[in-house]
């Protein structure tokens, strides 16, 4: 198990990364937001940028960067200041989750999951004994925690999980049985946030710790995606959970819903960051790369790729600031969060598979973030809510008919 | 233990430089700026002093209202407070005697300024602050330790490396191996909103320099690769072509 910075091999290479800004839209940040992102970037500039390629490329968790993360403030910084969070708003969030996935899918997908799908559910549905108990320990990255809600048979449609719990009888204990699958940070994570059903076949969130008897999280290998994040399964064989652990606040699926939304939020930021930095590179090479004698950036085909990018680019950098103002003013809808999730994934796919294009040869090679990239998105295509789904949210929300079943 | 440090704040390291006025000012439309790299180190030394010894760090930068991104951002990696000299800073001279207005009052026992700002280089704060102040100084240091009343330091001079002491109070100017500059955190950021940030009027000060023009280095020009076989030529051609030599 690699832990260490050190035992990853660093490249040479510095990162110039600057990020896009056709619409002059730094204008609508505060200084303390703009602050933030060169917080968070001259830290995945240092720390991470240097060696992120191989660790996709060995698939090794970087385990040191969790704590890292925790100090930097990265983890859930828009929960109040008495449980060790930022206290800071939803763009702020936003910008942090930018800045991490314009460095690579899968380290965002890391603070994704311990801000909005651990952290959150606890503060938002937790008893006031758990939001101290975790809370704390979770922001400064002391623990890692992993969200589980898919199942091997039950994935876009969740509502319909067979993990579940009883009681054990001594009045103090639940039994868990059941499995989970596709749960990022499992194989490495200390606590898990599990949604499974009650006697009643009631959905219900409880906090799995490692090291109870009958509970492992076997690691999925083999991923050609989400290199960087660690993926496995949670298994739950008559695992003995204290009744403490349930999360009391919510029940049915509108609890792990309401943590989908703070995730997917932070995944419209985090995409735009990876096309961005697509965008980025595609640039800067087609400025240098010379063919028939020009730069390729000379050329009417290459300068149709870069104007559409920078185009999708700028709509959504504006679509995406406006969610956050939303967001901040607690009036967004999950369908508009759907909708940017959806737009923002889409776009930055078709971004990194036109920028790998133009970098010809070299654009497969880890010697640029864009095949990295692209093969990230196909997961963050895929996990809280396909693109598919997403699609059928905004028919529902639009039309009033459901077309999911 | 009472540290300064002078941060001025100057155009990012990737900055593509151009000068508008005739070419006596440098344009700083679409600029980004940044807390000059050596006051960061001095800076984060600053910072790992006073967490030893206990004390405070106060930080003097003399500029406009548009310097308050920097001087908020030293705040927000742990300077205690901070003090903004409200002037354009025209000259070494001119911002020398600004802070040594302001730090004469205040008994600081170390005043770290940068080895030079990374825009005009000039390099001169340092000794001309040191002397408005009657001060010792140092400059160009790699290292300083404190203990007591007296500072240990090293510099690198010509062909090796010069370990000297000096009692304190004392100016000293930061060179690269100084240390790892620090980078803010989200706590930091937050606690950095609620720190004192003195606005302080300059005082009278006469103009002792005006630049009259800049000038950008010529371009590149492009390689010629001369093959092995004509190698003897290469005399001429640096002697005629090139006619550098
Ligand atoms: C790397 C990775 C990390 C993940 N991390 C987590 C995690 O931390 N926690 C967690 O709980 N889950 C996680 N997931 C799981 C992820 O959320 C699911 O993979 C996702 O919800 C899709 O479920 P599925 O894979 O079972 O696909 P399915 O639901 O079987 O979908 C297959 C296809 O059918 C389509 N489809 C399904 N239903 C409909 C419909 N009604 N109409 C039209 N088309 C439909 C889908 O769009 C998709 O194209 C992760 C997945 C990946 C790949």
């Amino acid at each position: 198990m690699t832990t260490n910075a050190q035992e990853f091999t660093k490249a040479n290479k510095q990162d110039v990364y600057n990020h896009p800004d056709y619409y002059l839209l730094d204008e609508l940040l505060s200084e303390e937001h703009k602050l933030i992102r060169s917080t968070v970037r001259d830290y995945v500039k240092k720390e991470l940028s240097p060696i992120i390629e191989d660790v996709a490329q060995k698939a090794v968790f970087p385990r040191f960067m969790v704590k890292e993360l925790g100090e930097l403030g990265c983890y859930a910084p828009q929960l109040p200041v008495e449980y060790g969070c930022g206290g800071m708003d939803y763009i702020t969030y936003g910008l942090m989750m930018q800045e991490l996935e314009r460095c690579d899918s899968g380290v965002r997908s890391t603070a994704s999951v311990q801000g909005s799908l651990v952290m959150y559910p606890i503060y938002k549905f937790g008893s006031e004994e758990q939001k101290h108990k975790y809370l704390p320990k979770l922001a400064k990255g002391d623990l890692l925690g992993c969200f589980g809600l898919t199942e091997p048979n039950h994935g876009s449609d969740p509502g319909g999980m067979t993990t579940n719990f009883k009681p054990a009888g001594d009045g103090k204990h639940v039994i868990l049985n059941g499995a989970k699958m596709w749960i990022s940070n499992s194989p490495f994570a200390d606590i898990a946030v599990v949604w499974a059903k009650n006697e009643n076949g009631k959905i219900k969130g409880i906090i799995v710790e490692r090291g109870m008897e009958g509970f492992t999280t076997p690691e999925t290998h083999n991923k050609w995606s989400l290199r960087a994040s660690a993926t496995g399964e949670l298994v739950f064989n008559d695992v003995l959970v204290p009744v403490e652990n349930i999360l009391p606040g919510v029940e049915g699926l509108k609890g792990p819903l309401t943590c989908l939304n703070s995730a997917r939020y932070g995944i419209s930021w985090g995409a735009l960051g990876a096309a961005m930095d697509c965008y980025d590179t595609a640039l800067r090479y087609s400025k240098e790369r010379i063919q028939f004698g020009k730069p390729i950036a000379g050329f009417q085909l290459q300068q149709k790729k870069l104007a559409e990018m920078i185009t999708e680019i700028t709509k959504a950098q504006l679509l995406t600031w406006r969610l956050g103002v939303l967001m901040n003013e607690g009036r967004a809808t999950p369908a508009q969060i759907s909708m940017a999730k959806r737009n923002n994934v889409d776009l930055a796919l078709n971004v990194a598979r036109n920028a790998r294009q133009m970098l010809g040869g070299m654009g497969i090679t880890g010697e640029y973030p864009i095949m990295r990239h692209m093969m990230n998105l196909e997961s963050v295509v895929t996990y809280e809510g396909t693109h598919d789904i997403h699609l059928l949210i905004t028919g529902l929300d639009i039309t009033g008919e459901n077309a999911f079943a | 233990m009472k540290i300064l440090v002078c941060v001025s704040n100057v155009p990012d390291t990737t900055t593509k430089v151009t000068f508008t006025e005739n070419n006596t000012q440098f344009n700083t439309a679409g600029v980004q700026f940044i807390i000059n790299p050596y006051d960061e180190l001095s800076l984060t030394r600053g910072l790992e002093l006073t967490e030893k010894l206990g004390g405070t760090v106060t930080t003097i930068t003399v500029g406009l209202a548009d310097t308050e991104a920097s001087i908020r951002k030293a705040l927000a990696i742990g300077a205690t407070d901070a003090v903004r000299i409200n002037a354009v800073p025209t000259d070494a001279y001119f911002v020398a005697e600004q802070i040594a207005a302001y730090a004469k009052a205040e008994n600081f026992d170390l005043i770290f300024t940068g080895r030079e700002s990374i825009d005009y280089n000039g390099g001169q704060v340092c000794g001309l602050l040191a002397e408005m102040l009657g001060l010792p100084s140092v400059n160009v240091i790699t290292s300083i330790e404190i203990d007591g009343t007296t500072a240990t330091m090293e510099r690198d001079i010509d062909g090796g490396r010069e370990k000297l002491t000096a009692n304190l109070p004392l100016v000293v100017s930061a060179q690269k191996e100084l240390t790892e500059p620090r980078i803010p955190n989200m706590r930091g950021i937050m606690a950095a909103r609620t720190k004192p940030l003195k606005v302080v009027e300059p005082v009278a000060s006469e103009l002792t320099s005006a630049a009259v023009g800049f000038e950008l280095p010529a371009p590149k020009g492009s390689v010629k690769l001369i093959s092995v076989e004509e190698a003897g030529s290469l005399i001429s051609i640096l002697h005629n072509e090139a006619k550098i030599i």
